[in-house]
């Protein structure tokens, strides 16, 4: 035991994971959460090879894919969180080729703070700078004890870095802005602790600022006056401060003007950087090679003859569905019948289905083809970005006979 | 871990002195410390009016048979291998600086605990400083635990 490896149990890509190997299998894994350690245990149910319901050769299902996706004339290419980043961007590359929409878990997730970042609107630092230096860290709708449960103890509240060597006990504090009395709100304690009401993101946001300006912070469902300026106070004494942004603030804005102001004032005041948590490991690199690709983070579709990238709302996954206006769709490592609306995913159940993923899913039931592939960062390597947009590379930890995701991607993409 | 009081509520409170303590009390107060077991109190084990006391303290102290030296226990089904302990934990900070202390994973073994399996274990807790001459009451680990896994009785 001397080689570390990276957990792909959500997009914190702890690199500090050991491993005891027995019999080609994942025996025991040390220093990992429960999450990491169910993902890299390999899935419970592994999901077959089938072409419509009967168990079939990959070759078979390879180009029975190939075949549903030229014959389509409006497909969907969805997914992608669970992928790495090469197979990303062979993703990207058949979605091209077919003129097909491409959208992934962002478009109704961290997708706007990302595509903020990206487009340098907001500042961002990365998680290494959050244990060396932050001294004020706000979990703003989120809750990394459950959702990245190593998020505290690995990066933003319990470590010692170069410049906080009392970490948590004296260098640090930890604030919970949300609107239930979360595990992190436990933790970080009554005193800093700010429950709001549903929806009252945007209004405390411009309270904040208007105790950061002096003036007096006024909300609508009158909150205490005097923990606002208190609280102003502590953010302008920071060195170092981050917001680390959690899906409980994305939906409760609908712009994000007020994100933009309160960042704008706390960086006039003091030193204020921001981080979305994203869930899936490698959701951001998606974002990334897209915007590099096209110039947008998500919801694209591409225009068969020209190439050319169309966006906007219209070309999510969820108006694209919604409309019907698809005919065919590739899902990879995703299960979108499980996690979207009925309403807006019962039509993917009528249109010819394609699903590429380690694990049986409930949308791979539902699928014409099913293609089995490696388990990202376990049995299959390559590249993803964390949260912070940090590059990080995974290697392959036990063999397997199955292609990765970025195999089979390449294989159909040269099949059409 | 119940009180003095609620183990004593529980106890025939006739201080029959059969165990050899005289009171009640004093039997609760060395039930707690461990000194002595539920079933060295006869008339709880013999007597049926008692049984349903006796089955309730009986539960309350099998759920801490496998508890450490230093009275400290983790819940494994609580447990979600968060870490916040291990980085948290004041002796693991001090043997272990860079690896434990920083965030990372264990670097050495002279750590009290260390996550394996997505669930904290507990190890060398000889080391820890409740244990030994100059004991203090430190809670680093309690107090930082999201599920509330860590227990010491």
């Amino acid at each position: 035991m001397s080689e570390y490896y990276v957990c792909t149990g959500c997009a914190l890509l702890c690199d500090d994971i050991e491993v005891d190997i027995e019999g080609n299998k994942v025996a025991t894994v040390h220093a990992a959460c429960r999450k990491g350690v169910a993902r890299m245990k390999g899935c419970s149910d592994p999901m077959e090879c089938t072409v419509d319901g009967e168990k079939a050769e990959v070759d078979t299902a390879i180009s029975k894919a190939a075949e549903i996706l030229s014959d389509a004339k409006n497909p969907l290419i969805f997914g992608h969180g669970n992928s790495s980043s090469e197979a990303q961007k062979r993703s990207i590359a058949l979605a091209k080729k077919t003129g097909a929409y491409i959208d992934d878990t962002s478009s109704f997730c961290q997708g706007p703070i990302v595509e903020a970042i990206l487009q340098d609107k907001i500042k961002t630092c990365t998680l290494d700078d959050v244990r060396h230096k932050a001294d004020v860290i706000i979990f703003w709708g989120a809750d990394p004890s459950n959702s990245h449960p190593r998020h505290l103890s690995r990066y933003s509240y319990f470590p010692r870095g170069k410049e906080r060597q009392r970490g948590w006990e004296e260098d640090r504090t930890a604030i919970t802005i949300d609107v239930r009395k979360s595990d992190t709100a436990v933790i970080s304690g009554d005193n800093r602790f700010y429950q709001i009401p549903m929806g009252g993101d945007a209004e405390f946001m411009d309270a904040l600022v208007s105790a950061l300006s002096g003036k007096v912070p006024k909300t609508s469902y009158g909150f205490d006056v005097k923990r606002i300026l208190e609280l102003s106070g502590v953010l302008k004494k920071a060195k170092f401060g981050v917001i680390c942004v959690g899906l409980g603030l994305v939906y409760s804005l609908e712009e994000l003007e007020p994100l933009f102001k309160l960042m704008n004032k706390l960086n006039e005041v003091s030193d204020f950087n921001l981080i979305p948590m994203v869930g899936q490991y490698n959701m951001r690199g998606f974002n990334h090679d897209l915007f590099e690709e096209t110039g947008y983070i998500n919801r694209v579709k591409f225009n068969p003859e020209t190439g050319e990238a169309e966006h906007g709302a219209e070309q999510s996954v969820v108006e694209a569905l919604r409309n019907r206006s698809v005919d065919a769709a590739l899902i990879i490592g995703s299960d979108p019948l499980s996690s979207l609306p009925l309403s807006v995913s019962r039509y993917l159940a009528e249109i010819p289905l394609i699903t590429i993923d380690p694990c049986q899913n409930l949308t791979a039931t539902r699928s014409t083809v099913t293609i089995p592939c490696a388990l990202g960062g376990v049995e299959a390597g390559g590249t993803a970005i964390r949260m912070d947009g940090v590059e990080i590379e995974m290697k392959k930890i036990v063999d397997t006979d199955k292609l990765s995701d970025e195999e089979i991607l390449t294989r159909i993409t040269e099949a059409i | 871990m119940a009180s003095v009081m609620e183990i004593y509520q529980l106890l025939p409170k006739t201080n029959c002195k059969e165990c050899g303590k005289s009171t009640c009390m004093a039997f609760a107060v060395d039930l707690l410390a461990r000194k002595v077991k539920v079933d060295d109190c006869t008339p709880l084990v013999n007597d049926a009016k008692h049984k349903a006391n006796y089955e309730t303290l009986s539960e309350m102290f099998a759920s801490v048979k496998n508890v450490t030296e230093t009275g400290l226990i983790v819940h494994d089904e609580k447990c979600i291998g968060c870490g916040n302990c291990v980085v948290a934990c004041p002796v693991n900070v001090a043997n272990d600086p860079l690896g434990a202390g920083s965030g990372k994973a264990p670097t050495s073994d002279k750590v009290i605990f260390k996550v394996e399996d997505g669930v904290v274990k507990a190890r060398n807790v000889q080391e820890c400083r409740r244990f030994g001459e100059n004991k203090i009451l430190c809670v680093a680990c309690i107090d930082t635990c999201p599920t509330k896994a860590i227990e010491f009785v």
